[in-house]
């Protein structure tokens, strides 16, 4: 009905090759951009943007990191946690060491700090595939953690080895520190994440995308066709990273506002930024916000269910949830192992048909 | 003699025996991978489920009685009986059995086929799942584990080396005790593969799925074997590793030490896995207590891990395991 390519005519390429080639889908996009940057910071609340809005923003920007690596280029990676450590870090050096520098500029150059970090960790995926690096990857998690547990220069001599976030501005508005207002915390998160994920998009559909999907498919044979396996490998570990990086900054500075390394960046952290990919779907912009809003809406609903429905203590509400995200990780993998981004794309493939379907 | 090298000495021992306990543990991840191809990142929760399980029913608690409670009302907490230690392995080893069976049957007989990397996140899951349930089974307060084991300084050990070198080296029964376990276990499990009929299927099995399948060997049977074999591999090492350091979370973290352990033997190997704990205990003992001091301690954490990078980066495939061919 509605759902349709036909009759919409394109007369250049740049038409033909737009993100969005139906005219409904585009009016979506641009209907969820002017919700969320237009109707919601007006409205947001204390507890919907600490509970829901923020953690899920900040989470989708991981997910697009660790799903350019693993969905986009195949090299499974388990040190996201030691990385966002990285960007969290580097922000907190840079605030403190900085105190005039705009936040906008304190994340991104944390971003850039992780990428180079991470282009290092990523220099034996050359060598090492499959598992063996994904178990290698670990060595980057465990290591990050313990260096920023043990150098107390990253956490400027603090007795309790905490780091906290001063309050800091952007554009004249303060975004870090307890006195900052909520939309503007959730205006801040918002712009990273359409930034970074528009670039994430036009990154993996042009030349360098299709250099790590062909990695990703076969290395040899993407070897013998031209492709650079180093800078393909590496400019996806620099570009995964460097979201992972920006994600971690934004998680210390704007949502936790102070953080304990091995709590917060724990391996625990890895798994939930892997389980919203796979969730999501591997190798799909859409997924990793699907993946990023599954992971982090499950918990809040099931606890206020068991504990605010039922009634049940916290602690056996807190086993259950282990129980209940292990059954649904392996029924979606059962049911779907493409993830909700290809349910999404049945949907769209039927809605497209009908209500004719053949 | 120095007193340097003595203390050195003693470390390595020690470090010796802690390999054997990671070793313990890499070698459940090795009979499933080869026999499947699945990497099971649940085996350190399994090995915590086992040796919770055993706690439970030595003390003749109730299962779920938390969760009963809860529901219910109720306030039920033992069954008021005492299971004799070998009673309580055995059933433990049953629960395990039944364990490997249901994972077979409800999880991994749908996803064959499938790539790697899913059969690796769908244990993952597994492992939050497992972990979840024990904790609602059997509670998550910390237990002690006594099924028996020699435990305390070795005396004979100490005087013997006191006579030697005028310094007893410290050496806990129980680290000795493990070895000598494991080293049963693993000639028990070479053994088995070898001469047994079941054994020669589940080497079938690992060489070739499609080849034994057409020789009449039925793959889900062998799967279900060789899960349980892991399991019980886990429930050794649940009550070696518990009555170290008692039952508790911390004790499904040792399926993260013996990762290293698995990249530096290679997944394909049970002499690898064995040789790579050694050297993963050993060598992170040494490093501890020769460069610890100098740059913060707590280096066990991370060195096993960059110890096995570094490795790979000259021997991609570990020590024993087979050579990577890619063919396009």
């Amino acid at each position: 009905m509605f759902y349709r390519e036909a009759g919409d005519f394109k007369t250049s390429y740049a038409e033909d090759n737009q993100t969005f080639p139906i005219v409904f889908d585009r009016y979506r996009y641009y209907f969820v951009l002017a919700i969320g940057f237009g109707i919601i910071p007006f409205f947001i609340t204390d507890y919907m943007a600490n509970a829901i809005m923020i953690p899920f923003l900040i989470y989708a920007i991981a997910a697009i990191g660790l799903n350019i690596l693993t969905g986009y280029c195949g090299q499974v990676s388990l040190g996201t946690g030691g990385f966002m450590a990285v960007g969290a870090y580097a922000s907190y050096k840079l605030m403190t060491s900085f105190p005039g520098m705009d936040m906008a500029i304190v994340i991104l150059l944390s971003g850039i700090v992780t990428a180079m970090v991470g282009v290092a960790f990523g220099l034996p995926s050359l060598r090492i595939k499959g598992f063996y690096l994904a178990v290698a990857t670990l060595a980057a998690q465990f290591f990050l953690v313990w260096m920023f547990n043990k150098v107390p220069w990253f956490y400027n001599y603090s007795a309790s080895g905490q780091i906290s976030a001063p309050e800091r501005t952007s554009f004249g508005f303060a975004v870090t520190g307890p006195s900052a207002d909520i939309w503007a915390k959730y205006l801040f998160c918002a712009v990273f994440v359409f930034v970074l994920a528009w670039m994430a998009r036009n990154l993996t559909r042009g030349s360098v995308g299709r250099q790590w999907m062909a990695i990703r498919d076969m290395d040899i044979a993407a070897e013998i066709i031209g492709v650079n396996p180093l800078k393909a490998k590496l400019t996806a570990f620099a570009a995964s990273s460097f979201y992972v990086g920006v994600a971690g900054a934004l998680l210390f500075t704007v949502y936790l506002g102070a953080a304990e390394v091995g709590e917060a960046f724990g391996i625990q952290k890895s798994f939930l930024v892997l389980f919203m990919v796979i969730i999501g779907g591997l190798g799909s912009i859409f997924g990793s916000f699907a993946g990023a809003a599954f992971m982090v809406l499950l918990p809040v609903l099931l606890r206020n269910f068991m504990t605010g429905t039922l009634g049940w203590e916290s602690a056996i509400a807190t086993h259950f949830e282990f129980v209940i995200v292990g059954l649904l990780i392996m029924f979606f993998l059962i049911v779907e192992p493409h993830g909700l981004a290809r349910l999404w794309s049945l949907a769209k493939e039927k809605l497209r048909l009908w209500p004719f379907p053949h | 003699m120095n007193e340097q090298l003595v203390f050195a000495m003693e470390v390595t021992i020690n470090g010796l025996m802690t390999g054997v306990m990671y070793a313990l543990v890499a070698l459940g991840f090795v009979l499933i991978f080869k026999a499947s191809g699945i990497f099971n990142y649940a085996q350190g929760v399994m090995a915590l489920f086992a040796a919770m399980t055993l706690v439970g029913i030595q003390e003749g608690r109730i299962p779920f009685s938390h969760l009963i409670n809860e529901l219910f009302g109720t306030d039920l907490h033992h069954f008021g009986w005492h299971v004799p230690a070998l009673l309580a392995i055995f059933l433990t080893s049953l629960v395990m059995i039944a364990f490997a069976y249901l994972v077979q049957r409800f999880v991994f007989r749908h996803l064959v086929g499938q790539e790697p990397i899913i059969l690796f996140m769908a244990t993952i899951g597994l492992a939050y799942f497992l972990e979840g349930v024990s904790d609602l089974m059997w509670g998550s307060e910390v237990r002690t584990l006594d099924v028996g084991l020699p435990q305390g300084i070795n005396l004979a050990i100490d005087e013997y080396t006191f006579g030697i070198f005028d310094y007893g080296f410290f050496i806990d029964n129980l680290d000795i005790a493990a070895t000598i376990i494991a080293a049963i276990l693993v000639a028990g499990l070479i053994a088995f593969a070898q001469y047994t009929k079941q054994g020669r299927a589940m080497r079938a099995v690992a060489d070739d799925h499609q080849a034994a399948l057409s020789v009449g060997i039925k793959l889900n049977y062998v799967w279900v074997l060789v899960w349980s074999l892991a399991g019980i591999v886990a429930l050794v090492a649940g009550i070696m590793w518990g009555s170290k350091s008692g039952v508790q979370f911390s004790l499904s973290l040792i399926a993260l030490k013996a990762l290293p352990v698995l990249m530096l033997g290679g997944f394909t190997s049970i002499p690898g896995a064995i040789v790579g704990g050694l050297i993963i205990g050993v060598g992170e003992a040494l490093f501890e207590f020769s460069i610890g001091p100098m740059i913060g301690g707590a280096t066990e954490n991370w060195f096993a891990y960059v110890l096995a990078l570094i490795f790979l980066v000259f021997r991609p495939q570990g020590l024993f395991g087979e050579k990577i061919i890619e063919r396009v």
